[in-house]
C-alpha cells in the first residue's frame, strides 16, 4: 500500500524508531507549546452524498421522542417515571443503579408512552408523545458544578478513558480532551452543528477546567480559528482518524495506567456552557443527513431523539435498499426509519444495504470502481479521492490476522494495534494493560476494522476487552 | 447455486459437504453478507485477493520454471536445437502432475479439516500449493511429494489452527521433510535434471559427460584455489547465467529475472514487506562480501563473489516469497529489518560454512520463523516499558 512519498519516509521513521528503541527516548513526546501535530497515519474515505451548501432546514415537531439506554455505555438504567406519566424537558426518566445521582433527562415535555424492552428485559428505548409544551427545568446553577452536571442530564453526554463510558462522578479528571472537528466520512462540519451555541464554549471551558486538576485540551483542524481563554488548543493535520479525541490525547498527553480523562466534543462543551449561563439545557440539535441515498443532503435542526420519521421527511429515496446510520459510516449505529436520533451523533449517513447481490467472482475483479485502499485491487490507478459509492457488505470472509501492518496503518497512536487485539483476544489483562488500551476506545479501531483484510470485528473486540477490564477492576 | 443449497445444510443429504459447499459458493461468488456491527463498510480487499496476487506473482518463476526443465532436458539428451515452445511444453508435461499432486493433497486434507470443525475453508493453501513445486527438484517421486505434503499441512499448519497460525512456512516443511527423510533424492546429480520422457515426450539418450549438479553443489565439491562451475554438458557458466536462469535447480529458483518480476508485483500491492525483502539481500549481500573477503579453500563457497551467491540457488527465491510469509514472519517494523537481515546473514553463513548443507536458505528461513515471535516480543517490550516509564514519571 505504501506510496512513493511513504515508503521513503517508511524508512526513515522506522530508523528513527531504532534509534529511539536504542537512546531510549519517546517518539511521540509533544510538546504543550507546539501547536500542530501532524499525523500521517490513517485514512479519509471519500463517499459519495457530501453536503454541498451549509443551510440548515427546520425539521417539523416530532412525533415521538424517544431516550436510549444504550447510548450511555455504563449505565445501567433505574426507570424514575413509568408508562403513562408526564415528564417535562430536563426532568430525569433513569438514574445509574450504581451512581443514583447520574441522571438521564426527557428531551422534551410529554407524556412517557413506553418503556420498550427487549430481551432479559433490557431496556431498548423509553419513548415519550410531546405534547408541545415549551415547559423545562430551570436548574440553580451557583451550587457545586459536578452536582448541576449531573442533575441536568449533560454528566451522561461525557466519556471518560479507560473504558470508554459515561465517567464515574467523585473522580476529578487528570484533564479534559476536546475536540472541535469530526473528521469520519461524511462527517458534519461541528461549527454548523454549534449554531448559535458557539458564544457558549468559553463559559463551558471554564466550567470544565473547574472539575479538572490538569487542563482543557481541545483539538482543532488545520485551519479551523477557535481561541479559548483556559484552554490548550492543538492544531491537528492529517487524515482521519485525526478527530477522534483518543487519538488527539494520545498524540498530545496519552492516558496512563491510573489516569483518568473526560472527553467529548465541543458542542456538549458549548451546552454545559448554555447550562450555565442560562440554567437550562438545550436539547435542540442540529444533524447533518448524509449519504448516497439522500435526496438532497443538508443540515437539518430537530430535538435530540427525534423520531427519524419526521426527520428524515421526503430525503430518503429508497427505504427497503437503504441502511440508515446513526452518526458515520465506521462508527454509527444502524437503524430503522422507524426509530429515532440517538442523543451522541450529530449524523444521520444513509447509504445502500447492498447494490451488487451476487457479484461473480468478486476477488479476481480488475474493474477500477471496485473500491479499495491497497494496490491489489486498481483504483488507486484511477484517484483514491474521488467521492464512491459504498454498500455495506463485508466482501470476504472472517480469518486470522494474516497481513501485517493493516492496523498501525489506520492508528496513529503509539500503540501496537495488532498485538493489543491479540492480547483482547486471548484475554491477558496484563497485556491489554502493557499494550495500552487505557487509551483507546472502539472508534479509534473503526479504520482500521474497515481496512482489515481478515473481517475481523475489531469495534466489537475492543469494546468486549474494556467491558472486561472495567468488570475486573471494580 | 442457491438452488442445490438446502441439501448442504445442516440436515441436507449432503451435509457433510457443507465446508465444501461454502468454499465453492464465495469462490464463484463474493460473499453477499452485509455488516451487522461495527464499521458499516469494509474495503474491497479480501485474503483470496491477497493470495491469488500472490499466486500471480509467481506465474513468472513457474513459465519459467517449465521452460528451464525443458531447457535442461533436451540438453542433456543432446538435443539442445529444439524449438522454445518444445522445451516449455516439455517442462509443462514434467510439472502438471507434480502441481495437481500438491494441490490435490493439500486442499484435500484441508477440505476435511474444515469440515470437522465446521469452519469456511481458507485460502491459505493457495500459495502453499503452487509454492511446494517450485521448491521441489523436478525428479523427486510424486508419492514423497504427496507425503511431505501431507505431513507439513497437518502437522505444520492444521494442528496450530489452519492459516494464519503456523509457526513454520508450510512450503518449507515440505521441502525440508523431503531433505531429511530422502536426503538422497534431494542433491547431487539426478535430482534437478529430469531425463527420462514426461509423460511420453522427450525421449532420448542422455550425452556424454553429463552432470546433473546445480553450481552450489559444484562449489561446494570443488577442490583447489579457483572456483570452476559448469553447465550440465560441462561448459563454464558465468553470473549471467544464474541470472537469467539457465542452470540446473529447483523449478522456481533459478531464474533471478522472474523471481524480481514476481518481487516487483509483491512490492507494488504492497502484499510482501519491503522491510523483509530488502534486509534479506542486504544481509545475504553484506555476508557474502564478508566470508569473500577472507577466501578460504577449505570452504570453496566463500570464493564466490557476493552477487553471485545472490543469484545462486534458492536465496532470491527464498528472500522474496518465503521469508517474506506474514503468518510466520516478524510483525512488528523494527523485527522485520531484524529478522530479514538475520536471514540473509544466516543463509550465506550455512552455504560458506556447513559443509553438509549446500543451500542454507531453506534452513535460514526456518530458524528464523522459530525466532520472529522473540523479536516481536522483543520489539513490543520496548513499548510496553516505554509506557510503564510514562506511567511511573507521573507518580
Amino acid at each position: 500500500m505504501p506510496n512513493k512519498k511513504q515508503f521513503l519516509f517508511g524508512i526513515t521513521r522506522d530508523l528513527h524508531y531504532l534509534c529511539a528503541h536504542i537512546i531510549k527516548y519517546n517518539i511521540n513526546q509533544t510538546n504543550n507549546h507546539m501547536a500542530t501535530v501532524r499525523l500521517k497515519k490513517g485514512f479519509d474515505i471519500q463517499l459519495l452524498g457530501a453536503i454541498t451548501n451549509s443551510g440548515i432546514a427546520n425539521a417539523d415537531q416530532p412525533k415521538s421522542v424517544a431516550v436510549v439506554p444504550d447510548d450511555f455505555h455504563g449505565i445501567i438504567p433505574r426507570m424514575e417515571k413509568k408508562e403513562g406519566e408526564h415528564v417535562v424537558a430536563g426532568e430525569p426518566l433513569y438514574h445509574d443503579k450504581n451512581y443514583e445521582a447520574i441522571k438521564v433527562v426527557a428531551p422534551v415535555s410529554g407524556t412517557v408512552q413506553e418503556v420498550r424492552r427487549g430481551e432479559r428485559r433490557h431496556i431498548d428505548a423509553i419513548v415519550i408523545t410531546p405534547d408541545g409544551g415549551t415547559d423545562a427545568v430551570t436548574l440553580d446553577v451557583n451550587r457545586d458544578a459536578e452536582q448541576v452536571l449531573l442533575e441536568s442530564g449533560l454528566w451522561v453526554m461525557m466519556r471518560q478513558r479507560p473504558y470508554d463510558v459515561v465517567p464515574a462522578p467523585g473522580i476529578r479528571p487528570r484533564d479534559v480532551f476536546v475536540t472541535a472537528f469530526d473528521s469520519a466520512p461524511l462527517a458534519p462540519d461541528l461549527a454548523v452543528v454549534l449554531g448559535d451555541k458557539s458564544k457558549y464554549i468559553a463559559k463551558g471551558v471554564e466550567v470544565l477546567a473547574g472539575l479538572t486538576d490538569g487542563k482543557v485540551y481541545i483539538g482543532v483542524r488545520e485551519g479551523q480559528n477557535l481561541d479559548v481563554p483556559g484552554a490548550v488548543v492543538t492544531t491537528f493535520a492529517g487524515p482521519h482518524p485525526a478527530g477522534n479525541v483518543g487519538v488527539q490525547a494520545a498524540n498530545v498527553k496519552p492516558v496512563n495506567k491510573g489516569d483518568v480523562v473526560w472527553t467529548m466534543d465541543i458542542v456538549t462543551v458549548a451546552r454545559i456552557g448554555e447550562l450555565f449561563s442560562t440554567g437550562k439545557v438545550s436539547h435542540d440539535t442540529i444533524v447533518a443527513v448524509t449519504g448516497e441515498m439522500v435526496q438532497q443532503p443538508r443540515y437539518v435542526k430537530s430535538v435530540m431523539g427525534a423520531d427519524l420519521e419526521t426527520v428524515l421527511k421526503n430525503e430518503l429515496t429508497n427505504v427497503v435498499l437503504s441502511r440508515i446510520i446513526n452518526g458515520n459510516v465506521l462508527t454509527g449505529v444502524k437503524t430503522e426509519v422507524t426509530q429515532w436520533l440517538r442523543a451522541p451523533y450529530r449524523h444521520i449517513t444513509i447509504i445502500p444495504e447492498n447494490n451488487k447481490p451476487d457479484e461473480f467472482m468478486g476477488w479476481a475483479s480488475l474493474c477500477p470502481s471496485r473500491f479499495s485502499i491497497y494496490r491489489t485491487f486498481t483504483t488507486w490507478l484511477g484517484s483514491l479521492k474521488k467521492p464512491v459509492s459504498f454498500d455495506c457488505r463485508i466482501k470476504g470472509g472472517e480469518r486470522a490476522i494474516v497481513r501485517t501492518g493493516e492496523y498501525d496503518a489506520m492508528l496513529p497512536m503509539d500503540i501496537y494495534g495488532e498485538f493489543l487485539i491479540k492480547a483482547i483476544i486471548s484475554g491477558d489483562i496484563d497485556k491489554m494493560e502493557q499494550l495500552g488500551i487505557y487509551e483507546v476506545a472502539p472508534e479509534d479501531f473503526a479504520l482500521a476494522e474497515f481496512a482489515d483484510t481478515s473481517k475481523l470485528e475489531l469495534q466489537r473486540i475492543v469494546r468486549e476487552g474494556l467491558d472486561r477490564l472495567r468488570a475486573e477492576m471494580s | 447455486m442457491n438452488k442445490i443449497e438446502p441439501s448442504f445444510r445442516p440436515g441436507g443429504k449432503l451435509a457433510k459437504l457443507e465446508s465444501v459447499y461454502d468454499g465453492m459458493e464465495t469462490f464463484l461468488f463474493t460473499p453477499n453478507a452485509t455488516s451487522r456491527s461495527g464499521a458499516h463498510i469494509h474495503d474491497g480487499n479480501d485474503l483470496k485477493r491477497t493470495m491469488i496476487t500472490v499466486v500471480v506473482a509467481l506465474i513468472p518463476a513457474l513459465l519459467f520454471g517449465m521452460y528451464n526443465i525443458g531447457y535442461q532436458h533436451y540438453l542433456a539428451i543432446g538435443q539442445s536445437h529444439e524449438g522454445w515452445f518444445t522445451m516449455f511444453l516439455y517442462g509443462l508435461l514434467a510439472m502438471l502432475p507434480v502441481i495437481i499432486v500438491s494441490y490435490a493433497v493439500g486442499l484435500g486434507i484441508e477440505f476435511i479439516s474444515a469440515q470437522i470443525h465446521h469452519k469456511e475453508i481458507q485460502e491459505g493453501f493457495l500459495v502453499t500449493g503452487i509454492l511446494i513445486p517450485l521448491i521441489v527438484p523436478i525428479n523427486t517421486p510424486l508419492w514423497m511429494t504427496a507425503v511431505a505434503t501431507a505431513f507439513a499441512v497437518i502437522f505444520a499448519k492444521e494442528v496450530f489452527g489452519g492459516t494464519g497460525m503456523n509457526i513454520f512456512n508450510v512450503a518449507l516443511i515440505t521441502r525440508a521433510f523431503l531433505f531429511f527423510a530422502y536426503p538422497s533424492r534431494m542433491s547431487g546429480d539426478e535430482a534437478f535434471v529430469k531425463l527420462d520422457s514426461a509423460l511420453g515426450m522427450g525421449k532420448g539418450a542422455v550425452v556424454d559427460g553429463f552432470t546433473g549438479a546445480t553450481p552450489l553443489g559444484q562449489v561446494a565439491t570443488n577442490v583447489g584455489d579457483q572456483l570452476h562451475m559448469t553447465n550440465i554438458v560441462g561448459e563454464p557458466i558465468s553470473c549471467l547465467d544464474a541470472f537469467i536462469g539457465f542452470i540446473p535447480g529447483s523449478p522456481g529458483e533459478t531464474s533471478m529475472i522472474a523471481i524480481l518480476l514476481g518481487a516487483a508485483l509483491l512490492l507494488i500491492t504492497g502484499i510482501a514487506s519491503w522491510r523483509i525483502m530488502c534486509s534479506v539481500f542486504v544481509g545475504g549481500l553484506g555476508m557474502a562480501a564478508l566470508v569473500h573477503a577472507l577466501p578460504s579453500a577449505t570452504y570453496p563457497a566463500s570464493m564466490l563473489d557476493p552477487w553471485t551467491q545472490l543469484c545462486l540457488g534458492g536465496f532470491a527465491f527464498g528472500a522474496v516469497f518465503m521469508a517474506t510469509d506474514p503468518v510466520t514472519g516478524a510483525r512488528t517494523n523494527v523485527g522485520q529489518y531484524i529478522y530479514g537481515l538475520l536471514i540473509g546473514v544466516f543463509a550465506i553463513l550455512i552455504r560458506v560454512y556447513n559443509s553438509g548443507y549446500t543451500e542454507g536458505m531453506m534452513l535460514a528461513i526456518l530458524l528464523m520463523n522459530a525466532f520472529a515471535p522473540l523479536i516481536d516480543h522483543c520489539v513490543v517490550s520496548s513499548n510496553i516499558k516505554r509506557r510503564a516509564r510514562r506511567a511511573a514519571a507521573k507518580e
